[in-house]
């Protein structure tokens, strides 16, 4: 088996549960324009688990935020299940890297969870199940009334994940979840993604700049260019089903992948790539 | 800290400040200086009373519902304003122009307007109380956390539900730092409503022992507004700990690290 094997021009069976086609974004600054994001197409099927990686300023939370309806693109579509993306979609939920700033101060761990589905018209009964499910699948149930700042940040950040499974979205979207988080605490969250991912059947957008999280944790990573981006390479993950950080992290095709995405982003860094280059590349490998 | 040891600290300077007075004022002559004893029986006779009924607890009652008014209307208004870009594009200037304005100035105007009545001078009280909550709340409002807005706007949280989950919670720290300002401006301007054309309050009571040289007992009304002012104080104190328990409990955890 080869690093090329990818997916790149696989045909999609389906109507995707995300597609996104020919994304551009482009601020307007003072004394011109920025080109952030260039051109990117690429879909999630249902229940699939892709992780976007590329290097730092490469638009990743540019792209994630129109994905999320949170920001206009300049062109191009966004597509959630058959329906354009306009403004933040009803079964999208969003977890974001600033745990501190993305939980409420002033609401108690289980106020937060609740919420979205407070503000959804969720039966009282109901919803307070939802929570205490979602509480216990991200080993939070013995806090709820603590309050975010006074949890660690690897337990806030369960906290925001809490909240986005109580609210039981389609797709998922995390911008660089654990960036902030100590390397162990990233460890059980990379294992918690997982474990959410395969009880929920929840498609999940893992955005990071980290190579071996982004290997780990993916069915599927795409790698971005440096900006103004466009999709370098979409690479499948062939690693057993069950992944396990000593394990898999010792694997050969673990390591082969993770330096063929290395050498994919330290190539990425050196500007927006044309095909006959990738091909090249490609050829190279082989 | 121990409840004792808050007691005496809360009580130690007063209690040194007194000894000291009534040190420094012992075998005084002087017509205009108080004398502590002197002053608290005459504390006693001049306010506990027909006078308790008839000037304190009107003025305290217009204060009451003229910081009220201030504060809610401040909050209110400095929501709408803080949260519609155009309005507050369109209004600042003109808030900044009516903030500068003397609350004094305006007691002959809000007379001629609204006659001599327990509304104008809730009005003055208003005009003049209203500004720190209506400028902090705007203040406040455009200053809330973008990636708090995102997460609300990802899970659709938006109109009433925003502003009571979101936007009113998280703006409630520069209230409060507004309604504490206006606590001091309105007790000040309840007694300035009271000292033009009036024939009862606090204001007129003492205004009226000044001009009748009645020392001991004009001395003995500032200590009645100072009382108060501390009772404000208190008041505010406790309301503030319950409302922002949150804030002072992440402030701490955020200087700790």
């Amino acid at each position: 088996m080869t690093v090329s094997e990818t997916t790149m021009n696989q045909p999609v069976k389906t109507v995707p549960m995300l597609s996104v086609r020919g994304l551009q974004k482009i601020y307007k600054v003072p004394g011109g324009e920025v080109e952030a994001v260039r051109d990117l197409t690429f879909d999630l099927a249902e229940g699939e688990l892709v992780c976007l990686v590329g290097p730092s300023g490469s638009g990743k939370t540019t792209l994630l935020k129109c994905i999320s309806g949170l920001m206009e693109q300049t062109s191009g579509t966004v597509e959630l299940n058959g329906s354009k993306v306009t403004g933040p979609p009803k079964s999208m939920a969003v977890v974001f890297q600033e745990y501190g700033r993305s939980l409420f101060p002033w609401m108690t761990v289980r106020a937060n969870v609740e919420l979205p589905l407070k503000n959804q018209k969720v039966p009282k009964a109901e919803r307070a199940a939802l929570v205490d499910a979602a509480l216990k699948s991200v080993g939070l149930d013995h806090v709820p009334k603590s309050y975010p700042w006074q949890l660690s940040g690897g337990m806030q950040q369960r906290v925001a994940i809490a909240r986005a499974v109580a609210y039981r979205p389609q797709v998922l979207l995390m911008d660089e979840p654990f960036a902030a988080v100590d390397a162990q605490t990233r460890a059980d969250l990379e294992d918690l993604i997982r474990t959410i991912w395969k009880q929920l059947g929840v498609t999940i957008l893992f955005v990071t700049h980290d190579i071996d999280e982004s290997v780990y944790l993916g069915e599927r990573v795409i790698v971005l260019s440096s900006s103004p981006t466009v999709v370098q390479e979409d690479l499948k993950i062939d690693l057993p089903e069950e992944r396990d950080q000593l394990n898999t992290r010792a694997l050969p095709r673990f390591m082969e992948l993770r330096s063929h995405v290395y050498a994919e982003i330290q190539r990425a860094k050196l500007g927006p790539v044309t095909e006959q280059i990738t091909a090249q590349r490609r050829a190279s490998l082989k | 800290m121990s409840p004792l040891k808050r007691i005496a600290y809360f009580v130690g300077l007063p209690i040194v400040l007194i000894v000291l007075w009534y040190a420094l004022s012992f075998g005084s002559t002087n017509f205009f200086v108080p004398k502590p004893i002197e002053l608290a029986q005459t504390l006693w006779t001049t306010w506990i009373g027909d006078r308790f009924f008839e000037d304190v607890l009107p003025s305290l009652g217009r204060l009451a519902v003229g910081l009220f008014f201030a504060i809610g209307l401040g909050i209110v208004l400095g929501l709408l304003i803080g949260s519609t870009r155009w309005l507050r594009n369109l209004l600042e200037p003109l808030l900044e122009f009516f903030r500068a304005i003397p609350p004094p100035v305006l007691v002959p105007l809000l007379m001629l307007l609204i006659g001599v009545n327990d509304s104008m001078k809730v009005a003055v009280i208003i005009s003049g109380a209203i500004w720190p909550v209506l400028l902090n709340t705007v203040e406040g409002v455009r200053a809330v956390d973008s990636v708090l807005n995102d997460s609300c706007r990802s899970y659709g949280i938006a109109g009433f539900a925003r502003i009571r989950y979101f936007v009113l919670p998280a703006v409630t720290p520069q209230i409060m730092a507004g309604v504490r300002q206006s606590l001091s401006i309105g007790l000040i301007l309840m007694v300035i409503s009271e000292m033009f054309a009036s024939s009862s309050g606090l204001g007129f009571t003492i205004v009226q022992f000044q001009r009748n040289f009645a020392i001991p007992e004009m001395w003995s009304g500032i200590v009645v507004l100072g009382l108060i002012g501390l009772g404000l104080a208190i008041i505010f104190q406790f309301v503030e700990r319950r409302v922002l328990h949150w804030y002072h409990g992440l402030k701490e955890i955020t200087h700790d690290s």
